[in-house]
């Protein structure tokens, strides 16, 4: 991780910080903000490891939730040293292709940072971003686009 | 694909035109909400050569059919108004050799184009010939011969002379499009590059559907396509050669390769290459294989495109905080931004004709395609919608092609994606026919010029 790349991402989670501090956050149903909480498509790598992590719209920053989620997701793969992943990066349709492809692997990185700094090494998991190729859900509503900006972890064997 | 032979000459029997002064005058630059009235003729065909003709292709009478060809092309154009064959008082073959001029002015034709087809040794001779009704004169007259099985490409190859004689400016009728053709459920779409003529017809399939495929683009001066495919779940951008359909990766980093398009040259290809989270600027060269990086910003750089002298890139950067249309020099250097409206900027591409930039913008839940001039003044919003994307130019600048997506329920209900043109001018908006639904549409350069 480049230490540009560090200080950026150290920057948008302290203006993000400083957001959620600024407005009080809007929690309705399954939404917080518009990043969703719910579980609806939601699968598990194991007992209680949930698989993916979602972001709010045009955000590549994880959530405490979404940082929850990996730090559950690191501890499974430290017990299970054979396994590798690739984490797969998406983007909402509500975007232009090339954009979100780049979208996509951004927030995949943002993942696969976080798992490194939870001691997992960056050759067990590999990325691959599909921007708006492939969404969990169709609808063309708010729900459905917080559904699939996603980064889904993915056993790779 | 097999290697389509196609040779052409052109003989001009008659030197004066482009020149010869004449009455009717097409403008193109403003909206045209009086299209000027004309007559197709149908290209008059004899006994012999008809039977031939239908030996060969299967067509009851080719001068008609090449004739809807270029009444079709006009009307689409939006300039034009083709006037009802029914209404045509005069005999095809003699209006060819002798037009009875208040004939055609009677039903309001202003411009009125006649023909013939034969066969010549075993090829399709046509000729033509463009009169001005209220002058009483002919302006334009050609002939060419080509093989018969390109008898469409025969009536777009007229449409374009036409069109240059009338309005000034080269036509875009004799190109293909390209484009990605898309089938089955919004989570699971299957997608494959396809190719059609510009008016729809002659749609072929380029790969399979095996694999994701997305963004094809033309070399602006042969008929090789750079796009991007997931092939063996790597994306990377591939160069595809539609004449031989031999494909060979280009962008084989250790990443993501994306969003390629061509240098104005056809030498180089830019794309955007994806590693660690940031997505930077590149250009390929073709022949040696040298990769040079263009821009360096932790921020995600992509959808590069150059003006048509080669010296500048127009790039799509979310550098300010959110997506934003730059402009540099080609060497990465001199990066100034240049979209400030309202609203989300991406999808940038540069006109051929150089001064203007098309975009997506997205502005309060709607998406618009729009143009600006190059240094950012000027913006003017073409179409508006709920979702549409990737401005595509016409050879000549003129028509803008892009792809639409429709709402859908949780079930992927109500959804379409389809291509549709727009001029310039901001009329004629118009949905182009596609066997399947498709996106990603880019305009080939004139096949014959």
């Amino acid at each position: 991780m480049s230490l540009n790349k560090i200080f950026r991402n150290t920057l948008l989670v302290i203006s993000a910080s400083i957001l959620l501090s600024a407005c009080a956050v809007k929690t309705t149903g399954k939404l917080q903000g518009d990043v969703y909480t719910g579980k609806d498509t939601v699968e598990y790598l194991a007992s209680g490891v949930p698989d993916r992590v979602f972001f709010a719209t045009n955000e590549t920053v994880l959530t405490t939730a979404s940082r929850e989620t990996l730090r559950k997701q690191a501890s499974w793969l430290r017990k299970n040293s054979k396994i590798n992943v690739v984490l797969e990066g998406h983007a909402d349709e509500r975007g232009t292709r090339e954009y979100n492809l780049a979208l996509g692997e951004r927030r995949a990185n943002a993942a696969k940072d976080y798992l490194m700094t939870y001691g997992i090494s960056g050759n067990r998991i590999s990325v691959i971003s599909y921007g708006k190729e492939r969404p969990v859900d169709s609808g063309s509503n708010p729900l459905a686009w917080s559904k699939n900006r996603r980064s889904v972890t993915v056993k790779a064997n | 694909m097999k290697k389509v032979i196609f040779f052409i000459y052109v003989s001009l029997f008659i030197l004066n035109w482009g020149k010869a002064w004449s009455l009717i005058e097409v403008d193109i630059t403003r909206g045209n909400l009086n299209p000027l009235p004309l007559a197709v003729s149908p290209l008059s065909v004899d006994q012999k050569s008809k039977e031939k003709f239908k030996d060969l292709l299967k067509l009851d009478d080719i001068g008609a059919e090449i004739s809807k060809v270029v009444e079709n092309n006009l009307r689409q154009s939006g300039l034009f108004n083709p006037l009802d064959p029914k209404a045509f008082l005069q005999k095809p073959d003699i209006a060819h050799v002798k037009p009875r001029f208040e004939d055609w002015a009677l039903i309001k034709a202003q411009a009125l184009i006649t023909g013939e087809v034969k066969i010549v040794d075993e090829k399709l001779r046509v000729e033509f010939r463009l009169w001005d009704v209220l002058a009483g004169k002919e302006i334009m007259a050609l002939a060419f011969t080509t093989v018969s099985e390109n008898w469409r490409r025969v009536g777009h190859i007229i449409t374009d002379k036409v069109y240059q004689r009338l309005t000034g400016e080269k036509g875009y009728f004799d190109t293909r499009i390209i484009y990605v053709a898309e089938e089955g459920l919004k989570t699971s779409r299957i997608k494959k590059l396809a190719i059609m003529d510009q008016d729809g017809f002659n749609t072929k399939y380029l790969t399979l559907g095996n694999e994701l495929v997305l963004t094809p683009r033309f070399n602006p001066t042969n008929q090789m396509v750079t796009y991007l495919s997931y092939f063996k779940n790597l994306p990377r951008v591939y160069l595809l050669d539609i004449e031989t359909g031999i494909q060979e990766v280009v962008g084989d980093f250790p990443g993501m390769t994306f969003a390629p398009r061509f240098s104005p040259d056809g030498k180089k290809i830019i794309m955007s290459f994806a590693k660690d989270g940031n997505s930077d600027i590149y250009t390929m060269d073709l022949e040696s294989r040298e990769v040079e990086k263009i821009t360096n910003h932790p921020s995600i750089d992509t959808s590069p495109s150059y003006s048509p002298d080669g010296k500048y890139i127009c790039f799509n950067s979310d550098r300010s905080g959110y997506q934003q249309i730059y402009v540099m020099r080609s060497d990465g250097s001199k990066v100034k931004r240049i979209s400030f409206g309202n609203g989300l900027y991406g999808t940038p591409v540069w006109s051929p004709r150089g001064d203007l930039i098309a975009f997506t913008k997205l502005h309060k839940g709607k998406f618009y395609i729009g143009v600006m001039r190059t240094d950012g003044t000027g913006e003017r919003l073409l179409t508006e919608n709920y979702y549409q994307e990737a401005p595509s130019w016409s050879p000549n600048g003129r028509v803008l092609i892009f792809y639409r997506e429709t709402k859908s329920d949780s079930a992927g209900k109500g959804f379409s994606a389809k291509l549709w043109s727009i001029d310039l001018t901001g009329y004629n908006e118009r949905m182009v026919k596609t066997e399947t639904d498709a996106s990603d549409p880019s305009w080939s350069s004139l096949l014959t010029d």
